[in-house]
């Protein structure tokens, strides 16, 4: 019994190593590096157009997202890693969306308290 | 327990899916299978650092939806005058692209050094760093052309005053994150030329052997800096 644990933690051992070595064709970093000039292009004519309102917005978010997962997915190989790892380090920074409704409420208060106060006569 | 009532990868019998996730927290001694230790704590300080630049740019977002005053045009306020115009923002989209080449040049480091080849990982990291110091050359660059127009942390000629202390915290902090990279990536890249990760040589401040694993997770590192800019640059500089 012991013999055959010892031969099975070997086999995973041998497994592990072949299996964390990432190993890609190279043509896919050439692919993302190639799309993820033609995003940050697309951004900077966002600006360059001078497009406003929620088009604006919503096209920087757009391509703040694409970027941003890209990068995780593919150049930081989280495309490939097992879901243990995948959700103990993607999950945690979606809380950050719950901070951010918390500080647009109490920044939104800030804003009409010091209009209330400070805002008389504008 | 029946094994075909689980998902399976067909060429490892590995658990996939959920499975694969329950079973690798519920297991013994590791949590995260078949990631070398070093790559798992970078990942770990990578999601910390990720709550350091979120409370910033959580911070930013607070000031500028508070303040009654303007906030600066940040389109106008980095606008170089080049060729008897001024171009909106293109200090920073240079830096954009300088960022994301030595993204991607790190990317193929990574790659050769899996495949032990020293000279080509060594040159693509050090071309790396030289790119990460070119960005940071023209951090001080726009920082003096900034102060010299006189943005302090307290004020700035264009409006609401919370625009220079947020301006400098952010991109100095992240400005501080490209200069330790770039330190980090010189001095792997000469450990790599030297062919310490081909013996196994031990690292003079861990003690412990040298693999070529330390390539990718000083990957990780880079890729991240990267990572925030993109955050910066769509928060703070297009807003």
């Amino acid at each position: 019994m012991a013999h055959v644990e010892v031969q099975h933690a070997q086999g995973q051992q041998a497994h592990g190593q072949q299996a964390h070595s990432q190993q890609h064709p190279i043509g896919i970093y050439l692919w993302i590096w190639g799309l993820l000039f033609v995003l940050s292009t697309c951004s900077y004519f966002v600006d360059y157009f001078h497009l406003q309102g929620m088009l604006r917005y919503s096209l920087i978010l757009l391509f703040m997202i694409l970027k941003a997962g890209l990068i995780v997915a593919v150049f930081m190989h989280m495309a490939w890693e097992r879901l243990a790892l995948i959700y103990a380090i993607l999950v945690p920074p979606v809380l950050i969306l719950v901070f951010v409704a918390l500080m647009t409420l109490e920044s939104d208060y800030t804003f009409l308290t010091r209009e209330e106060f400070f805002g008389i006569g504008r | 327990m029946s094994h075909s009532a689980i998902a399976e990868d067909k060429t490892t019998h590995a658990p996939r899916g959920w499975t694969s996730l329950v079973r690798d927290w519920s297991s013994d001694q590791r949590a995260f299978k078949d990631v070398p230790w070093g790559k798992a704590m970078m990942w770990i300080f990578l999601l910390s650092d990720t709550f350091i630049f979120s409370c910033f740019l959580l911070s930013y977002m607070t000031v500028r939806m508070s303040t009654l005053a303007q906030w600066p045009n940040p389109s106008e306020v980095f606008a170089l005058h080049i060729g008897g115009r001024d171009v909106p923002l293109i200090l920073i989209a240079i830096m954009t692209f300088v960022l994301i080449s030595s993204s991607g040049t790190m990317a193929l480091a990574v790659k050769y050094g899996y495949q032990r080849n020293r000279r080509v990982t060594a040159t693509l990291m050090l071309l790396t760093a030289a790119l990460g110091a070119t960005f940071v050359g023209m951090q001080a660059f726009e920082w003096t052309k900034l102060i010299t127009e006189g943005v302090r942390p307290w004020g700035n000629p264009w409006g609401a005053p919370q625009f220079g202390s947020t301006f400098f915290m952010i991109t100095g902090f992240h400005g501080t994150h490209v200069t330790i990279g770039v330190i980090f990536l010189i001095i792997i890249a000469r450990k790599v030329l030297r062919g310490d990760f081909d013996v196994e040589r031990k690292g003079f401040f861990t003690s412990r052997k040298g693999r070529y694993e330390i390539v990718e997770t000083t990957g990780l590192y880079w890729h991240f800096v990267d990572l925030v800019w993109v955050f910066i640059f769509a928060f703070f500089y297009l807003w």
